[in-house]
C-alpha cells in the first residue's frame, strides 16, 4: 500500500482528502468462461470525494463493483479500503441498487434497521431506530416510519434505500445505477438530495451509470471505462463548482464536459 | 375559446361531449345476481333431466328430494347424531394429514430448495414417488397402520404432501437477485438469509402450495375410507351408494364439500395474515414477485 504508486493525473486533480479506497491494477478473469472483464484498473478515492465510472455495456463495471463491495475476489492486483484489505463484505461499505430492493413485509423503518439487525441482532437494531429516524429526516421521508414499502413511490422507495445503506455509517458509497428505474424528473431531483447527502454527510462515494449528465452533474471525476476487457480510458476531472444546480446542465461547460467524455464512448462502444 | 379565431358562419362547437362507454350486460351483472342465476339454471337443467327420465330416477335423485335429505342430513349432524361422529373422524384425518403433509413437505421443500444436495439427489426421487399412483398404496397403508383413522391420515397426507414441497422450494428461489446480493454485503449468514430473506419471500408460493394440499388432502382422506373402510363420512358415502340411496350420497357429498372448503378458507385467512405484503403484481422496487 505504498502511497508513492502513480495514479493517473487526473484522478490526483483534486487532491481534498485522505484516500479511503485504493485499488491498484484490479484484473479480473472469469476462467470458467475464458473472458476477461477487467484490466488493470487503478482508482483512488478520496475522503468526500465523488467519483463515476461510464462505459458502455458489458465493460466489466458490475463487475468492478461487486470487487469493491467483496462479492467477488479479483484475479489481480489489490483492493484497501481504510488501509484494510478487502477480502468480503464489510459494515464499512454501503450499497445501493437500480431497484430499492426494500423487503415488504417490514415496515420502513425496520428496512432501514434491517442491515443493524443481521449484523448485531435484534437489540441494536431496535436502538439503532432513533438514528433511522434522523436519517429519514435528512432524506424527507419523516412520518413514513410506519408505512410498508408498498405504499412509497419509486423516488420514496429509493430515499429509504439511501437511509438503509447509511445506518451503518459506512466509509465509502457503492451506487450501481441508483435512480435510473425512476422518471426524469424524480431522477433529477434524487440526483440532487444525492449531492445535498453526501456533502452534508462528507460522504465517500462512486457511482456506476449510463447516463453522462448523471455522472457530470454528481461527480468530481469521471472514469470512462472501455469495452471488454474494462479498463479506464480516461480520467476526467469535472471542474464545475459545488453545490451544483440543474440549471448548470444547460451551460457550455457542462456540455464541453459531456461532450468530451461522449467521444471516448462512441469510439468505444460500437466495434 | 377565443371569439377571434372562430367565423361567424362556422356552427358553434357543441357545448357538452361527454359519452359513455358500453359495456355488455354479461361483465356488468352484480356477483349475487351472477352466481344466483347460474344456480338456478342448474337446478332447472337438473329438475328438467328427472322430470323428462333422461337417466333411472334410481340413479338420479331430484332436486327436492336432495334438498329434504340434506335437511335429514344437517338435523343429524345438529343433533351430534352418528353423523357428526363420522364427520369428526374425517374432519380429524383431514387435520392430522394436513399437518403431516404441510411439516413434511417444508421441511422437504427446504431441503431440496435451499441445498444443492436436495435439488440434485432428493428432488429426482421425489419427482419419481410423485408420479406414483398414490392411490395405489391405500391397501398397504391398511395392512401397516390397521383400519383405524391412521392409514386414512397416511393416505392423505401421502397424497397431499408433493404440492407443498414443490411450493416451498419454489418459493425460495423467488428472492431476486439484488435482494440476495444486498443480503451478502450486509455479512448475512446462510441461516439468515434463509430465515429473513428466502421464506418471507417464498411466502406466496408455500402458501399456494398449502391451498393445493388443502384441496387434496380431503380427497386422500375420502379415498382412504373408501379403500380402508373406517367410520368416517366416505363409510357412509360407501354405504348409500351400495344401498341405491342416491340423494343421501348427493348431501353427504355436499356437506363432504363444506369440510374442502373451511381447511381452503382457514389456508386463505391465514395467508392474508401473514402474507398481507403480497399483492398479484407488487410494484417495481419491491420483492416478492
Amino acid at each position: 500500500m505504498a502511497a508513492s504508486v502513480a495514479f493517473d493525473p487526473a484522478t490526483q486533480a483534486r487532491p481534498r482528502g485522505r484516500p479511503v479506497y485504493e485499488l491498484h491494477g484490479v484484473s479480473k478473469t472469469f476462467t470458467r468462461r475464458n473472458v476477461q472483464a477487467l484490466d488493470k484498473v487503478d482508482l483512488l478515492l478520496t475522503e468526500g470525494s465523488f467519483s463515476a465510472v461510464i462505459g458502455p455495456s458489458g465493460c466489466g463495471k458490475s463487475t468492478l463493483l461487486k470487487i469493491m463491495a467483496g462479492l467477488l475476489p479479483p484475479s489481480e492486483g489489490s483492493v484497501v479500503l481504510e488501509g484494510k484489505p478487502v477480502t468480503g463484505p464489510r459494515r464499512d461499505i454501503g450499497m445501493m441498487f437500480q431497484q430499492a430492493t426494500l423487503f415488504p413485509w417490514l415496515t420502513t423503518i425496520e428496512n432501514i434497521v434491517l442491515p443493524i439487525e443481521i449484523r448485531d441482532g435484534k437489540a441494536a437494531a431496535r436502538a439503532a431506530y432513533d438514528k433511522a429516524r434522523s436519517l429519514l429526516e435528512l432524506v424527507g421521508l419523516s412520518g413514513f416510519e410506519r408505512v410498508y414499502p408498498n405504499e412509497l413511490s419509486g423516488g420514496m422507495a429509493q430515499r429509504a434505500a439511501i437511509c438503509r445503506m447509511l445506518i451503518t455509517e459506512p466509509a465509502v458509497l457503492l451506487l450501481d445505477e441508483p435512480f435510473s428505474a425512476l422518471d426524469e424528473l424524480s431522477r433529477d431531483f434524487m440526483n440532487m438530495e444525492m449531492q445535498r447527502i453526501c456533502l452534508e454527510r462528507n460522504a465517500t462515494a462512486f457511482l456506476v451509470t449510463h447516463s453522462i449528465p448523471e455522472a457530470v452533474i454528481l461527480s468530481d471525476v469521471v472514469h470512462v471505462m472501455s469495452a471488454r476487457p474494462g479498463r479506464f480510458i480516461e480520467s476526467v476531472a469535472i471542474d464545475l463548482p459545488r453545490p451544483r444546480t440543474l440549471d448548470m446542465m444547460t451551460g457550455p461547460r457542462f456540455g464541453a464536459l459531456v461532450q468530451r467524455i461522449r467521444s471516448h464512448l462512441d469510439q468505444g462502444a460500437f466495434t | 375559446m377565443s371569439q377571434a379565431q372562430t367565423t361567424s358562419d362556422a356552427p358553434a362547437p357543441p357545448a357538452s361531449t361527454v359519452w359513455t362507454e358500453e359495456t355488455s350486460w354479461i361483465d356488468r351483472m352484480p356477483r349475487p345476481v351472477a352466481m344466483l342465476l347460474l344456480l338456478a339454471a342448474f337446478l332447472l337443467t337438473w329438475q328438467a333431466v328427472y322430470g323428462m327420465e333422461l337417466v333411472s330416477r334410481i340413479i338420479l335423485p331430484s332436486p327436492l328430494e336432495t334438498a329434504e335429505d340434506l335437511v335429514v342430513v344437517g338435523r343429524n349432524l345438529l343433533s351430534g347424531d352418528y353423523m357428526l361422529a363420522a364427520l369428526w373422524v374425517t374432519t380429524q384425518e383431514v387435520l392430522w394429514g394436513f399437518l403431516i403433509a404441510v411439516a413434511l413437505g417444508f421441511l422437504l421443500g427446504v431441503l431440496v430448495g435451499e441445498t444443492a444436495f436436495g435439488e440434485r439427489a432428493v428432488m429426482p426421487y421425489l419427482v419419481a414417488i410423485n408420479t406414483m399412483p398414490k392411490v395405489a398404496f391405500a391397501p398397504l397403508f391398511v395392512s401397516w397402520l390397521g383400519f383405524g383413522i391412521a392409514s386414512k391420515v397416511a393416505l392423505a397426507a401421502f397424497i397431499a404432501f408433493f404440492p407443498v414441497i414443490v411450493g416451498t422450494a419454489a418459493g425460495l428461489h423467488a428472492a431476486d437477485a439484488n435482494a440476495r446480493m444486498l443480503f451478502r454485503t450486509m455479512g448475512a449468514s446462510r441461516w439468515q438469509t434463509l430465515v429473513q430473506l428466502k421464506l418471507p419471500a417464498g411466502m406466496p408460493h408455500f402458501f399456494s402450495g398449502l391451498k393445493n394440499a388443502a384441496v387434496l388432502v380431503v380427497v386422500g382422506a375420502v379415498v382412504g375410507e373408501f379403500l380402508g373402510g373406517g367410520k368416517g363420512f366416505g363409510e357412509l358415502i360407501r354405504v348409500a351408494a351400495a344401498q341405491l340411496d342416491t340423494p343421501r350420497v348427493f348431501s353427504l357429498i355436499i356437506y363432504l364439500s363444506l369440510l374442502g372448503l373451511a381447511t381452503f378458507w382457514v389456508v386463505a385467512f391465514i395467508q392474508r395474515r401473514f402474507v398481507f405484503w403480497h399483492k398479484e403484481t407488487v410494484a417495481d422496487g419491491t420483492l416478492g414477485q
